[in-house]
């Protein structure tokens, strides 16, 4: 492996399936957390109503991919309504806590052994894409440029995905520029002066939750569709925190933030795997075994992550596309 | 309008024409009473000061009457509508609506912005009319319209493009009575809208208040300021420790002794000498000794 080759690498990650994945469930986020304020810590639980619902209605039902995909939305739609109907009207806090532990026992339960026959315990579902690759129009020899390799399969995900991705921005960007998403900015700044000026603050925290869910749940089913498979693993705690990393990369309540911020975060995570495993790889290693193993290599990148992320947090706290002057604000 | 049907036990003029009733009013916390309001009534097209000294419950009282906070017990009606259990949001949407004690501007939207959330019956703010400008831009057009017109009375037009959360305390205070006119209500509740503002600016407040009763509104407002009080009021209702005290025009309030005593402190106009201060400390200091002695 060359050099060019841990470029290439991160970049082929940085706008490849994961990349997509995150940024959708960002998005989603995005819409939670940027503008309404509300703190949802369990991203991850909407995408995997979303990832579980498509594979087992194709795998377990033999159901076609579309009506899969819409039933899969509609579970976002009924847990956003599950968590939010007791704890919107209560302090901000409260849907943290219920979202982060209901995310992880929505994990245990469907990768529980009992429920092995509906939902493939630790396996998950697999195997249920033929409907999504009877729909790619990329040849079948992959794409090749600029030094760049994806197959086939990978390619035709990444056209729907980003292609889902920019039309999610222009609709958030309309729904944020209208009324209805002032008053969703004006709940996350202060929801009881939005209150006394005659608006019904719960039901926009609702349709709120429910909307970035709905998004969440296509991060989801994105990614049960890019790998074949999902997987209890795929939707642990880290899935949301990396979600929010990539939020806050990009710049919280900023239509592109998603996008960039996946981008970023992916580039730098691949990249960063790339450059360590080729630093402790071969026969007479840049970095010797006496002082780190090629195991070791592949924590690094998590390490590095981290140290990016404090430098981020330090010069620019308001992400690539933030506004400085908002941050000013909160100050004081 | 019926006459109303007020307890004999009020010692002044009755009212004939009520916006707000509320009777029987209690709210506690724990073993404290914070409001127990036997009768309380606010005349249309008046400017009612609600004093009393700090934890008279004034504020929780405001809560109450505009439904971010339950009594106990208690009716209260606004335009001879029942309130009990409307939501504040609704009790909002009716025509009555309230500022806050500790201001609260939407820091990160800007000016223009705040005012322009205030304006009601926005078809722009449901959700798929949101999504096409052609539904709403027209109405946003108007509604920035009034905005402006509003700021400029205010004297906040030039900062119409700034965060709020840039503005002065009392200018945060001007946007969030200028934001709540935008809801066009009848009855406007300020809490505090002085507290926190320079003397200049507390008289061009004091003219604005003036200017809302004089458009036909109604106003409820808290204040600590007796002259402030005196200055502007119709009718001044005073609560102490929950309770209504007393309630009349502002010269007959403020000449009650009673009220003096209880909102100033019996002492409020003797003049603090040098004795006096002295005799103060000596007494601050043998309560301090005896505690030791009591200690060791």
């Amino acid at each position: 492996m060359s050099w060019s080759d841990v470029l290439t690498g991160a970049i082929e990650q940085g706008i490849g399936p994961s990349a997509i994945i995150y940024c959708l469930a960002a998005i989603g986020l995005n819409i939670h957390f940027g503008y309404t304020g509300l703190l949802n810590f369990g991203q991850a639980a909407f995408m995997m109503v979303g990832g579980y619902a498509v594979g087992a209605l194709i795998q377990d039902q033999g159901w076609p991919l579309f009506p899969s995909i819409v039933i899969g939305l509609l579970a976002a739609v009924v847990l956003a309504l599950i968590l939010g109907v007791p704890t919107l009207r209560l302090r901000a806090d409260y849907l943290a806590i219920a979202t982060i532990a209901s995310a992880e026992a929505i994990r245990q339960v469907l990768g529980s052994a009992s429920l092995k026959d509906q939902f493939g315990g630790q396996d998950g579902r697999y195997g249920f894409v033929d409907g999504m690759r009877s729909l790619n129009f990329v040849p079948s020899g992959g794409v090749h440029f600029l030094g760049l390799d994806f197959r086939s399969y990978d390619f035709f995900i990444m056209i729907v995905g980003w292609s889902l991705a920019l039309i999610l921005c222009g609709f958030v960007y309309l729904l944020m520029r209208s009324p209805w998403g002032r008053v969703l900015k004006s709940i996350r700044e202060d929801e009881d002066a939005v209150r006394s000026l005659g608006k019904n603050v719960y039901s926009y925290k609702m349709q709120a939750l429910v909307l970035g869910g709905v998004i969440g749940a296509m991060a989801g089913i994105m990614s049960g569709l890019a790998t074949s498979n999902v997987a209890p693993s795929d939707f642990a705690t880290d899935t949301t925190f990396f979600t929010y990393t990539v939020l806050l990369i990009g710049g919280a309540a900023r239509v592109f933030g998603p996008v960039a911020g996946a981008l970023i975060f992916w580039f730098f995570i691949s990249g960063l795997d790339l450059f360590f495993d080729k630093m402790t790889s071969g026969s007479n290693p840049a970095i010797p075994a006496s002082i780190m193993t090629d195991d070791q290599a592949s924590l690094m990148r998590l390490i590095f992550l981290g140290l990016i992320l404090m430098l981020i947090m330090i010069y620019r706290p308001q992400g690539i596309f933030g506004d400085r002057r908002e941050l000013a604000i909160d100050a004081h | 309008m019926p006459t109303d049907t007020e307890p004999s036990t009020e010692t002044t003029a009755k009212k004939t024409d009520s916006i707000l009733v509320a009777d029987g009013v209690t709210r506690t916390f724990g073993g404290l009473t914070a409001v127990d309001v036997e009768h309380f009534e606010i005349q249309r097209g008046k400017i009612t000061a609600l004093i009393g000294p700090n934890g008279a419950g004034k504020t929780t009282f405001f809560n109450l009457l505009t439904g971010f906070d339950k009594p106990d017990s208690g009716a209260w009606t606004f335009n001879g509508q029942s309130l009990d259990g409307v939501p504040p949001y609704k009790v909002a949407r009716l025509g009555m609506v309230r500022t806050f004690q500790l201001t609260k501007v939407l820091s990160r939207l800007t000016v223009i912005e705040n005012m322009r959330l205030g304006a009601t019956g926005q078809r722009g703010e449901k959700f798929l009319p949101s999504l096409f400008r052609g539904l709403w831009s027209g109405q946003e057009k108007a509604n920035t319209e009034r905005a402006m017109e509003l700021l400029g009375r205010f004297k906040l037009d030039a900062k119409h493009e700034d965060f709020a959360g840039s503005l002065s305390g009392g200018q945060r205070k001007l946007l969030e009575m200028a934001r709540a006119l935008m809801v066009d209500p009848e009855l406007i509740m300020l809490d505090e809208p002085m507290a926190g503002v320079n003397p200049a600016l507390k008289q061009s407040l004091l003219g604005h208040v003036k200017s809302l009763r004089d458009e036909g509104r109604t106003v409820l407002f808290v204040e600590h300021d007796m002259d402030m009080v005196r200055d502007i009021s119709d009718w001044v209702v005073v609560m102490a420790q929950g309770k209504i005290v007393a309630e009349g025009p502002p010269d007959t309030v403020m000449a009650n002794q009673a009220v003096i005593d209880a909102y100033l402190g019996a002492h409020h106009d003797a003049e603090l000498t040098h004795d006096t201060e002295e005799e103060i400390l000596a007494a601050a200091e043998a309560e301090l000794k005896a505690e030791d002695e009591e200690n060791s």
